[in-house]
């Protein structure tokens, strides 16, 4: 199985598409930066979450670097992995690979390792990259607790891109042909950034109308909306960077009036941030999880000649 | 050639859509020859190479590969066996050499090793290093990538790859389709020469003329069915001749006498003389008995013949049954 993860790993790096990815992930520092250097001044972060300020202010025009990252690292994981199983299929590399003395799964298994890998650097870049200028820029160093937030965060983007790198193998492996896998990882990803949250509201007046008004109907519909918006994993990501990288970030649903009138204004401390959005991370790494183990069971039951 | 079995297959049978591709399957292959498989497109050729390589199960019946069963131990045989798809493909972005290593990588064989294997294996199909390499500016070569090569470079290029890890038997499928005619001669040269060094052919193909050229035994398809199977010269016979010999001697205005000493040589059946030429029928192949009594009874022996069965006859007499 190295052997396969080294020469994937060799075809990434060297491709194209890579350096595509990586000068798209430059910008997008860039650009996290270029927001951070304009809004973070009047953001007036408390104490000890000023370092976290870089990565989740946004400027006047250019959005946050936690935004722009939940919408480039999908398009990283489907330019790693749309094309892995049907190109080799098409070119005719598969069935020889399949004839040497490996196992079947060492081939898929292969591939998303590699792929891993490669967000892996690509986002580690990105972070460093950003906080190394950043700390530049502010001359505030980080806290003990920005650090393990920072790399829950990580984490949770590697976990993130890891999805939708699954997804992308597992079209390249149900699609015969590499344009039509490519196609449908990208209207998956429109439809779960984008078009989820035009729809939510819809959904929700059509099962919980709020034709006469009252709390408990509004109340309704808006959980509801924040339901369906949820199964997104975009917005499952957002909601929980947002929470693990603000502290500030004190619920994801509503709030009474009376509840913010005698809630206190300081920052959560991380334990209770992590337990606010642990639904998120473990669905997030259970959707990972899920979209891997259904390529991996086709793959291994797919014929080798199905031209 | 041995008589140890490298291949055996016994009622093999394999299912698409409950349609049978390969139907109860019965082969057997010889180590150290070269086995040809023949039959039209779509008799089951490819599929039965798949499931010899462990590649796809069978519905029912066995197999034994060197030993192994492909379905529970296809790792022993994937070891041993090297095999050329027929629509051959490679990494078009690497070169010849980086693609034999990735493929040496995958049977664990070192980087130091897999170099050595790889310019010896890129002798031996012909692959030179003027046709690899190309021209980056005046004093500058480097290795082409593989998607700048011709149709035949690959076709060669795979047979490289399935000789680097010194298989003891391949499967090549079609390997010589798209191949220039000088190209196929030297195929069929290397081919020829890999039972020498130990390695059992089995051959796909439905080129009789190259199939008849290199290939010891032969197993005709139809159908996902065998149809037959054996030498080639014993089965031209047994298809067109029933089993007999036709051996033809000229020589000049025989006489009666010559005639009875030849129809008293024992396998001799029957005997026609159309004006110089013996046409004689026998059970085995008695050339050397008749040319002597001719040649004793002083009757000048001008040509001698026995009569060939070419692989296009005894392929198109199934075929025409079917």
């Amino acid at each position: 199985m190295f052997a396969i993860i080294r020469k994937e790993l060799a075809d990434y790096v060297t491709s194209i598409r890579f350096v595509a990815s990586f000068i798209l992930v430059l910008l997008v520092s860039v650009a996290g930066l270029w927001a951070a250097r304009e809004g973070i001044r009047g953001a007036s972060l408390p104490e000890g979450t000023v370092f976290l300020g870089l990565f989740t202010t946004s400027g006047t025009v250019v959005p946050s670097l936690t935004y722009l990252v939940s919408l480039l690292i999908p398009i990283i994981g489907i330019a790693l992995g749309f094309d892995a199983i049907n190109s080799e299929r098409a070119g005719g590399t598969l069935s020889r690979v399949l004839a040497q003395p490996v196992f079947r799964d060492s081939v898929i298994n292969g591939k998303f390792l590699a792929g891993v890998v490669t967000l892996t650097i690509m986002v580690g870049t990105m972070l460093l990259l950003v906080a190394g200028y950043g700390l530049n820029m502010i001359g505030v160093p980080p806290s003990a607790e920005e650090v393990i937030r920072l790399f829950f965060y990580f984490f949770l983007t590697i976990v993130y891109g890891a999805f939708w790198l699954g997804l992308a193998i597992l079209f390249s492996i149900v699609f015969q042909r590499v344009a039509a896998s490519l196609l449908f990882s990208l209207a998956l990803w429109l439809f779960f950034s984008i078009f989820i949250m035009l729809i939510a509201p819809g959904i929700a007046n059509a099962i919980a109308p709020t034709a006469d008004g009252t709390e408990a109907e509004l109340i309704r519909n808006f959980e509801l909306q924040r339901m369906v918006t949820r199964f997104s994993p975009n917005i499952l990501f957002q909601e929980a960077t947002t929470v693990l990288l603000v502290p500030l970030v004190r619920s994801l649903g509503m709030l009474s009036v009376s509840q913010a009138t005698y809630m206190v204004p300081n920052p959560l401390s991380l334990g209770q941030s992590i337990l606010l959005v642990w639904p998120h991370i473990t669905s997030l790494i259970s959707l990972s999880a899920v979209c891997f183990a259904v390529s991996y069971v086709l793959f291994m039951r797919q014929e080798i000649r199905a031209t | 050639m041995s008589d140890m079995l490298a291949i055996e297959a016994r009622d093999l049978t394999k299912r698409y859509d409950s349609v049978n591709v390969v139907d109860h399957l019965n082969l057997q292959v010889k180590e150290s020859e070269v086995f040809g498989l023949l039959g039209p497109n779509g008799a089951g050729k490819t599929t039965t190479i798949l499931m010899m390589l462990g590649l796809t199960e069978p519905a029912s019946g066995a197999v034994s590969v060197l030993g192994f069963n492909p379905t529970r131990e296809p790792l022993k045989i994937k070891r041993q066996v090297g095999y050329l798809p027929e629509k051959v493909g490679f990494y078009e972005n690497l070169t010849a050499r980086e693609n034999l290593r990735f493929i040496a990588d995958l049977n664990g064989i070192s980087y130091a090793e897999a170099n050595q294997r790889a310019d010896e294996a890129l002798e031996m199909v012909g692959l030179t290093d003027s046709e690899i390499m190309e021209q980056l500016g005046p004093n500058r070569k480097i290795e082409k990538t593989v998607g700048k090569f011709s149709r035949g470079m690959k076709q060669r290029l795979g047979i490289a790859e399935v000789l680097i890890k010194r298989p003891k038997l391949v499967f090549l499928d079609e390997p010589t389709a798209g191949l220039d005619p000088k190209g196929i001669n030297q195929l069929l040269d290397l081919i020829s020469g890999l039972p020498k060094i130990g390695t059992t052919v089995v051959l796909s193909s439905h080129q009789l003329y190259q199939v008849q050229r290199v290939c010891h035994t032969i197993g005709i398809l139809a159908k996902g069915k065998m149809v037959i199977q054996g030498a080639i010269d014993k089965l031209g016979r047994e298809a067109l001749a029933g089993g007999r010999f036709q051996i033809e001697a000229e020589t000049e205005a025989p006489s009666e006498k010559l005639i009875e000493v030849i129809r008293g040589i024992k396998g001799v059946g029957s005997l026609e003389v159309k004006d110089n030429v013996l046409v004689i029928s026998t059970d085995a192949d008695l050339r050397r008995e008749v040319s002597k009594a001719i040649v004793e009874n002083n009757f000048p022996l001008i040509q001698m013949k026995i009569q060939e069965f070419s692989l296009d006859d005894v392929y198109m007499k199934y075929f025409r049954e079917e």
